[in-house]
C-alpha cells in the first residue's frame, strides 16, 4: 500500500502493485473469456442433453408400448424391428470405413510426406472441395452413375470370388447394393479423414523424423517410426469422426439403397439391410402417432450407437497414453 | 571402425542461398574434431552434409565431394540411407522416439538393418551400447519403459547409445550438450573421450572450454556478414588454435573479442 507503482496516466498497461486492490483490466478480459468458454462448454452439454431428452420423451410411447399395440399400430415389435436397421447402419458404416481409411491415410501421407509441394497444395484443396459436395449430389451420383457402372464388377466378383460369403448370392440387377452405398459413404467420409490425417501427419515432430532418417531409415521406415506412432491418436480420432458421419448419413443411403429389413453379410444382392437413418427418412413423411414415436425411438438407438462408438474411440486413444507422442 | 573424412571445395545451398562456401578440410579418424564459430556461420549445415542429412530439407543441395576413407558420399549411385547407417548423428535436442521403450530406442537403427537379429544378441547389444553411453546402470531396471522420465542428460546419452548401437564409422554431434547441465555435460565429454578410441567424432559447440577440453582438432568457421556464406577460416590442432592461431579473426573469436 505504501508503494505506488503505477502513476496516473500510465496505469492502463502496467501491472498494479501488490495489494493495491484495483481491478486489472487484463484480468477482467481473462474472466470474461473464461466465462464465455465455460458457457460454450456448458451449452454443448445442454444441447446434447436436450436432444437425448427429446428422443427419450418422444420415443418412449413406442419403447414402452404393448408389443401387440406396436404390431397393429406401429411397425411391429420394437427390438426385432429395429435390430436389422441397427445392423445395417453399423455394417454400412464399417464397410465404408474399410474402403475409405486406407485410401484416406494414403492420400494424407502422400500430401504430407511424399508429393512435391507444388502438387500437395492443389491436392489438398481438391480433397477439401470433396467435403463441400452436398450429400444429395452423392446420392444422385451413387444411384445414377455408380450403381450401373459397378454392376459388371459385381458380376465378376460374384463369378470369381463367389465362394467368399461376402460375394455370394444373386447379383442385384440394378447394382444398388449395400456395397454401392458403402462406396458412396466412403467417398463422403474420405475428405474428413484425409484432411484430419494430413494435419496430424504434418505435425509429426521434425526432430523425430530426422532422428529416424539419421539412423538410416528409408522414407517409409521413417513414416513408420516417427510419423505413425505420433499420429495414431489423431488417425483414430479421424476415423471415428468419419464413422460418426457414415453412421448418421441419410440422404445418400436413402437414394442409393432400396433396403429391406434383412440381416445379411452378402454385399451384392438385391436384398440389402437398410440403415436407421434412411429408414427414418423414408417413413417419416407418412408416419403418425405410434409410428412416429417408433421412428424417433429408432433415432435414439442411432444416437446410442454413435455415443458408444465415440466412447470406444476415447478408450482406444487413452489406452496407451503413456507411450503417446505427447510426452 | 573409424574412418577419415575429407571434403574438397564443398558448397552447401538452401535453394539459391549459399550457406557454406568452399570448405576443404580433413577430419582425422580416432580423434575429436570440434567446429566452432559464431551463430549462423553454417556449422550445423556443414555437419549435416557429412551424413547426407542436409538434403532432406526441401530445396537443399550440396556441390563438391565428401570422401569417407576415399569413397565419395555424393558419388553417383551412393544411397544416402547407406551413408547414414555408417555416419551416426546426435542432435542438439535429445530426440528419442517417445512411443518406444528405452530398449526399443537403442535397437531402433538395428531393426532397420538386420531385423532378424536373435534376441540374445539384441540383449547384448542393448547392454553394450548403454554401457558405452554410461547409461546402463541408471536404466537397466527399466529397459521396457518408455523412459520419458529420464533427465535431459540421460535422454541425450540414450540417443548416443542409439547412434553407437549401429557401430557407425563416424559420430556427428551438433551441440549435444547445449541443453544440459554442467554435470551431464561432463558425463558426455568423458563419454566422447572414450568413444574416440573407436569412432571418428565431430562435434559442433559454442562452448570454448568444451572445445579446448575434449577436441584434438579445432576448425573455426566464420561469416563476413548476414547473407554471405560461411567459410572455414582455419583448422588445426586444438592447442595451436587456442594459443597461436594463424588468423586474427580466430584469435578474436576465441578470446571473446568478436564482432
Ligand atoms: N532450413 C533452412 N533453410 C534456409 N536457410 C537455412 C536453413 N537452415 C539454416 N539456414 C541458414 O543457413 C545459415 C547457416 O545456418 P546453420 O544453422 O548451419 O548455422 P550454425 O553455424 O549451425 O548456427 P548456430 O550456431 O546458431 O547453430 C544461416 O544463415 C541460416 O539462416
Ligand atoms: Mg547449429
Amino acid at each position: 500500500m505504501t508503494q505506488k507503482l503505477t502513476r496516473p496516466g500510465t496505469s492502463r498497461g502496467a501491472e498494479p502493485g501488490p495489494g493495491t486492490g484495483a481491478p486489472d483490466p487484463k484480468r477482467r478480459g481473462d474472466r470474461v473469456f473464461r466465462g464465455f468458454a465455460m458457457g460454450a462448454g456448458i451449452l454443448i452439454l445442454v444441447i446434447l442433453a436436450l436432444v437425448a431428452a427429446f428422443l427419450l420423451i418422444q420415443g418412449s410411447p413406442a419403447l414402452f408400448a404393448d408389443p401387440a399395440k406396436l404390431i397393429s399400430q406401429g411397425y411391429g415389435e420394437f427390438l426385432p424391428w429395429v435390430l436389422p436397421y441397427a445392423f445395417g447402419t453399423v455394417w454400412a458404416a464399417i464397410l465404408a470405413l474399410v474402403l475409405a481409411v486406407p485410401v484416406a491415410v494414403g492420400i494424407a501421407l502422400f500430401i504430407s510426406h511424399y508429393s512435391p509441394r507444388r502438387l500437395a497444395q492443389p491436392l489438398g484443396y481438391v480433397i477439401d472441395l470433396l467435403a463441400a459436395v452436398p450429400s444429395v449430389v452423392f446420392g444422385l451420383w451413387g444411384s445414377l452413375v455408380l450403381a450401373p457402372a459397378a454392376r459388371p464388377l459385381y458380376e465378376w466378383l460374384s463369378a470369381n470370388l463367389g465362394f467368399i460369403p461376402l460375394f455370394s448370392g444373386t447379383v442385384s440387377g440394378t447394382g444398388r447394393t449395400i456395397f454401392t452405398a458403402a462406396i458412396v459413404l466412403a467417398t463422403m467420409v474420405l475428405p474428413i479423414i484425409t484432411s484430419m490425417c494430413r494435419e496430424v501427419f504434418l505435425q509429426a515432430p521434425r526432430l523425430h523424423e530426422e532422428a529416424a532418417l539419421a539412423l538410416g531409415a528409408t522414407r517409409w521406415e521413417m513414416v513408420k517410426m516417427a510419423v505413425f506412432p505420433f499420429a495414431r491418436p489423431g488417425i483414430i480420432a479421424a476415423v471415428m469422426l468419419g464413422l460418426g458421419r457414415a453412421l448418421g448419413e441419410t440422404m445418400a443411403v436413402t437414394m442409393v439403397l432400396s433396403g429391406t429389413r434383412n440381416i445379411t453379410f452378402e454385399l451384392l444382392t438385391s436384398e440389402n439391410p437398410n440403415t436407421i437413418a434412411a429408414t427414418v427418412a423414408q417413413n417419416f413423411p407418412e408416419a403418425f402417432g405410434l409410428k412416429t414415436s417408433q421412428l424417433i425411438a429408432a433415432g435414439l438407438v442411432l444416437f446410442l450407437i454413435t455415443l458408444v462408438v465415440n466412447m470406444i474411440a476415447r478408450w482406444i486413444v487413452s489406452r496407451r497414453a503413456e507411450f503417446s507422442g505427447a510426452n | 571402425m573409424s574412418k577419415r573424412i575429407e571434403t574438397t571445395d564443398l558448397n552447401v545451398y538452401y535453394s539459391d542461398f549459399r550457406a557454406v562456401e568452399d570448405v576443404t578440410i580433413t577430419i582425422q579418424p580416432r580423434a575429436i574434431t570440434a567446429f566452432i564459430g559464431p551463430s549462423g556461420c553454417g556449422k550445423s549445415t556443414f555437419l549435416r552434409t557429412l551424413n547426407r542429412m542436409h538434403e532432406v530439407i526441401p530445396g537443399a543441395r550440396v556441390e563438391g565431394e565428401v570422401l569417407l576413407d576415399g569413397e565419395n558420399l555424393y558419388g553417383a549411385g551412393v544411397d544416402p540411407v547407406r551413408v547414414r547407417r555408417q555416419v551416426g548423428m546426435v542432435f542438439q535436442r535429445p530426440n528419442p522416439f517417445p512411443t518406444m521403450s528405452i530398449r526399443e530406442n537403442v535397437l531402433a537403427g538395428i531393426k532397420l538393418n538386420f531385423s532378424r537379429m536373435p534376441k540374445g544378441e539384441q540383449d547384448d547389444l542393448v547392454e553394450r551400447s548403454l554401457r558405452s553411453a554410461n547409461l546402463w546402470e541408471e536404466v537397466k531396471n527399466r529397459l521396457g519403459l518408455p523412459g520419458s522420465g529420464l533427465s535431459g542428460g540421460q535422454q541425450q546419452r540414450r540417443c548416443i547409445a542409439r547412434a553407437i548401437a549401429m557401430a557407425p564409422a563416424v559420430l556427428l554431434m551438433d551441440e549435444p550438450c547445449s541443453a544440459l547441465d554442467p554435470i551431464s555435460t561432463l558425463a558426455i565429454e568423458d563419454l566422447m573421450s572414450e568413444l574416440k578410441e573407436k569412432y571418428t567424432i565431430v562435434i559442433v559447440t559454442h562452448n570454448m572450454q568444451q572445445a579446448a577440453r575434449v577436441s584434438d582438432t579445432t576448425a573455426f568457421f566464420n561469416i563476413a556478414g548476414t547473407g554471405s556464406p560461411g567459410r572455414l577460416i582455419e583448422s588445426g590442432p586444438t592447442d595451436k588454435i587456442f594459443s597461436t592461431p594463424d588468423v586474427q579473426a580466430t584469435e578474436d573469436y576465441i578470446s571473446g573479442r568478436f564482432g
